[in-house]
């Protein structure tokens, strides 16, 4: 296992040596060229991304993209300030021009030398071999031939499908003045389908549903039980049972999150204002509640870089440090931030391996990765029976927090009423809205049926980004506002 | 300004390309993919230079400042109408590396991406007669003084934008820091029937995000910014500043209100975003597909007497006089050219109520059995999608302190949260924070509330439209004053 993982991070590496022609030595006067008004600290970041789009609509392939990104991005931290130039033209007057660039956010005489490159290399997460970006395109057409085909066989009132599969293989190599030397080879693959449907009746309803999912996987993903069948019978349902979909209640009352995607909540909730760079500026609801009680007890969430597959993790951060799994919140207690090296480096704790970057046009800060809430005791019957009057919500779509005042939404694209303990009527989509440091106090049964989401997340934060995991199991939260009509 | 052929267009129109190396590469893509038996293709080729400074409690904290290249193609293969079906097959590529080799590549995928594709009735370039665009020194869009503001003078206009704000209030001790970005943009199309084009953009904006603490230490922050096509048009740096700290201040102290249906008041931000889903349900590509509420409903009520909303792809704002002369400025969605090679226009798409136009492309269009009203999207990757120009509603008589005056008991919406739109449906549901409006006075700030409707509803009862129409991006709207919302709070 040992050697495999050597071998594995050699081949990272060695992409960008053969085929980009970079040479150790250039590193290493690209990095002294960047240090030399006096910064602190730099690193480059080296990015060469290969993507590929695929989509059916109407039953024709209609869209077929491929899109090639190469460039560096080389970063000077000087203090609080952080200089950053990019290029797309990896010659060695480019490569040095942009390192001069960046180096004037410090001003003065060179005061610290560039270490040594040195090696760190991490077992891998996510296959080498066997990735969708080397997968047959006529493999690929058959996965959307075949979603498309069960999302159409579905129900007659299925009259639109739309089915994508998207991936990409994105190679890194990061080169820093601290000797950090890192790299690695990123697949991500994402199958969605998309549909329509229209009640028969003339004047019926028009609905829409969706459902997708992928991670950092080999082809051979999508041929278990994450098939396409599964994810077009999803998107299909999705929209017929809308058809019947009543108006959602308005107010404030108990809600149970389904297992899975609903943990949208904690990343919205807790997740983003846990991050260390709103904390060391101190622009979080959360700042200075380390130690605190934030969530009810039997509530542990943590961010998890190193679930094999999973669309958030990452061997390293686009920093070169290993990813890790975090302890955000323990019993109801706030333990920790998500850090980053700027953020370590001036608030004095720990890296927690969480800079991230949408590409080497940006500059890296504290993200998430894979965060979810542990299991608790409860059985999810039992949660649901629990309500007498209320919402339970399965799946949802985007969210959104406000980190200073700490209030966040989510919006519930799959939710049914809960009356009397017995689940009944599926209701129209509903924003709910409630407040981060709050929230989790409200929760009072936590159910012993963990699941992440299927692979869809993307997290955008100041105009980057990512891909991201969430999960939770099933969870009773007494009071929370939800934005339906019925009043 | 009418279409033209595209021939005469080369000749005529539009700058002197300053980068006419990469109109070459764009031309060579297009030959090149031809030669290897396309029977059209285009190519769009970007150049970008950018810079970025953010400021915190007077410091620079991050400054950027970069430059960029890469090119988009297309490429369609008309299908052999002896094998029985008509149509194109089509793919698209795109690079950042420019390199012959890096070229080579995606000419190379563009042409094998394509013969997995299905054979589309639709798909194709737009016809030779069809294409055009305007002059675009005429839209006024590409001004000097972007460019050539120096480095420290962009740094200490954010450093003032934020001291500004900061010397507001004494409530004010925090920031998230002030933004100066300055961007120019080259861009250059060229296809295979005789189109070639191409326009220089400048953009530049100052924003700032204070922070205001109360006594009890619960913080809100809020932000605002001004944004032009020329530094000489941006508002002063301690204009933004302060205004930035007054809407951050108005929301210390907010409260939940309890759930109920009352008047809403949309502040010309919140607005522009809620009037956005009316070109939103007008997008071709959803009508074709029946999924929007305004589908098959070209021509009937869609939305009340009292609304009238028009995409200009081609407006230029007066801005007065400047030293040399009257200063105009195209908007932030003026361009001279769509992202299908067609010449922009403007169009009513809502007139007293009546769905009159859809915001097509050629695609939709065709698919619609209808002529595209120029507004296609091209990024440099895949076909092109829709999106609007400069978008607006025709303002009302009513200043918006008599819209506020004339409520009772409701809410003015100050922010919105969350992605709760559906155009399917029209199921429309948001978190919101504003300020409460009783017996016609802003009294109090409230936050932690949604609120929800249905968009067919909400554009059919807006009972008030505001006379302030200012064109602060590449979207205006007016405050209005709607009915029959349910507010969710406490």
């Amino acid at each position: 296992m040992a050697t495999d993982s050597l071998a594995e991070a050699a081949d990272h590496k060695r992409y960008f040596l053969t085929h980009l022609g970079l040479t150790e030595r250039l590193m290493e006067r690209c990095l002294g060229e960047a240090l030399s008004a006096g910064g602190e600290f730099a690193d480059l970041y080296f990015e060469a991304v290969l993507s590929t789009s695929l989509s059916m609509d109407e039953g024709i392939l209609k869209t077929a993209a491929q899109g090639i990104s190469v460039g560096c991005g080389i970063r000077v931290l000087s203090g609080e300030r952080t200089g950053f130039a990019y290029t797309d033209d990896l010659s060695p007057e480019r490569l040095l021009h942009a390192a001069r660039v960046a180096a004037l956010i410090a001003n003065g005489p060179q005061t610290q030398r560039v270490q040594g490159l040195c090696e760190v290399p991490s077992p891998s997460l996510y296959p080498i071999a066997g990735v969708t970006a080397d997968a047959e395109i006529a493999d690929k057409l058959q996965l959307i031939e075949r979603a498309n085909q069960a999302a159409r066989s579905f129900d007659p009132r299925i009259t639109q499908v739309r089915v994508s599969f998207n991936d990409e293989l994105r190679r890194i190599l990061i080169a820093a003045s601290d000797g950090t030397y890192a790299s690695d080879t990123q697949p991500l693959a994402r199958l969605n389908v998309a549909v329509i449907a229209k009640d028969s009746a003339a004047a019926g309803n028009t609905t829409s549903g969706s459902s997708g999912g992928g991670g950092r996987v080999a082809l051979e993903f999508f041929t278990g039980l994450h098939g396409p069948e599964h994810f077009a019978r999803e998107a299909a349902r999705t929209a017929i049972l809308q058809l019947d979909a009543v108006p959602a209640p308005a107010g404030e009352m108990p809600v149970v999150l389904g297992p899975g995607w609903p943990g949208v909540l904690l990343h919205e909730a807790v997740g983003h204002g846990l991050e260390a760079d709103f904390n060391r500026k101190k622009t979080s609801a959360f700042a200075g509640l380390i130690g605190q009680r934030v969530a009810a007890p039997g509530v542990t969430v943590v961010d998890n870089g190193r679930i094999p597959g999973r669309r958030g993790s990452l061997n390293v951060d686009d920093e070169g440090n290993p990813t890790q799994e975090t302890v955000l919140i323990e019993d109801g207690i706030l333990r920790g931030y998500l850090s980053d090296k700027l953020s370590a480096r001036l608030m004095k704790i720990p890296n927690t391996g969480s800079g991230r970057r949408e590409s080497y046009q940006a500059i890296p800060m504290p993200r998430m990765t894979n965060t979810y809430m542990l299991n608790g005791q409860d059985d999810p019957a039992e949660i649901l029976r629990s309500v007498k009057r209320g919402l339970y919500a399965v799946n949802f779509g985007g969210g959104q927090v406000d980190i200073t005042n700490g209030k966040f939404v989510f919006s519930a694209s799959e939710a049914y009423l809960i009356e009397d303990g017995v689940v009944t009527a599926p209701v129209k989509g509903a924003t709910l809205i409630g407040n981060g440091p709050e929230a989790l106090q409200y929760v009072s049964m936590v159910g012993n049926d963990l699941a992440l989401d299927e692979g869809i997340g993307t997290c955008g934060k100041a105009g980057q980004s990512v891909p991201v995991g969430v999960g939770m199991p099933t969870v009773r939260l007494d009071r929370m506002t939800v934005g339906g009509t019925s009043h | 300004m009418s279409s033209q052929a595209a021939e005469a267009l080369s000749s005529t129109g539009s700058s002197p390309a300053p980068h006419p190396e990469l109109s070459q590469l764009a031309d060579q893509a297009v030959q090149r993919a031809l030669a290897l038996g396309a029977t059209d293709a285009e190519a769009v080729v970007i150049q970008s230079e950018e810079f970025h400074v953010n400021v915190r409690l007077g410091q620079v904290e991050q400054l950027t400042e970069s430059g960029s290249r890469a090119l988009g193609l297309r490429v369609f293969f008309a299908v052999d109408p002896h094998d029985g079906s008509a149509g194109c097959r089509t793919a698209s590529t795109s690079t950042s590396d420019l390199s012959p080799h890096g070229l080579s590549r995606i000419i190379e995928s563009a042409v094998q991406l394509a013969r997995v594709t299905g054979p589309d009735p639709f798909a194709g370039l737009p016809e030779r007669e069809e294409f055009g665009s305007h002059d675009a020194a005429s839209l006024a869009l590409y001004f000097d003084d972007v460019a050539a503001v120096p480095a420290a003078e962009r740094i200490n206009i954010a450093r003032r934008a934020e001291a500004a704000a900061m010397a507001s209030d004494p409530r004010i001790q925090n920031s998230s820091g002030a933004d100066f970005s300055a961007n120019t943009v080259w861009r250059s199309m060229i296809n295979s029937r005789g189109f070639s084009a191409a326009y220089r953009s400048s953009y530049c904006g100052i924003s700032v995000t204070p922070i205001a603490q109360d006594a009890g230490g619960s913080m809100q922050r809020d932000y605002w910014y001004s944004s032009a096509r020329a530094a000489r048009l941006l508002q002063s740096p301690e204009e933004v500043g302060h205004i930035a700290a007054q809407r951050a201040l108005r929301r210390l102290g907010a409260r939940r209100v309890t759930t109920q249906r009352c008047p809403v008041v949309f502040a010309p931000e919140m607005a522009r975003s809620l009037m956005s889903n009316l070109l939103g349900a007008a997008n071709g590509d959803a009508i074709y597909r029946k999924s929007s509420i305004f589908t098959g409903r070209l021509g009937e009520q869609v939305a009340g007497e009292n609304i009238t909303m028009i995409d200009d792809g081609t407006l230029v704002l007066d801005h007065g006089l400047d030293g040399s002369g009257r200063l105009r400025a195209g908007g932030f969605g003026t361009s001279p050219f769509d992202g299908d090679g067609l010449p922009t226009r403007r169009s009513v798409i809502v007139e007293r109520g009546i769905l009159r136009s859809l915001m097509l492309n050629t695609y939709s269009a065709r698919k619609l059995s209808m002529q595209s009203t120029a507004k296609a999207s091209r990024g440099l990757a895949g076909t092109p999608g829709i999106g609007g120009g400069n978008y607006f509603l025709q303002p009302g008589e009513v200043t918006p302190e008599e819209i506020i005056a004339g409520v009772p008991s409701g809410l003015y919406v100050l922010q919105t949260m969350g992605h709760g739109v559906n155009l399917v449906t029209g199921d429309y549901s948001v978190g919101a924070s504003g300020l409460w409006i009783e017996n016609g006075e802003l009294a109090f700030p409230v936050e932690q509330i949604t609120i929800a409707g249905n968009l067919k509803e909400i554009f059919c009862n807006i009972a008030a439209i505001g006379n302030d129409l200012e064109f602060r991006g590449a979207g205006a709207v007016p405050t209005l004053r709607v009915e029959g919302l349910t507010v969710a709070g406490s």
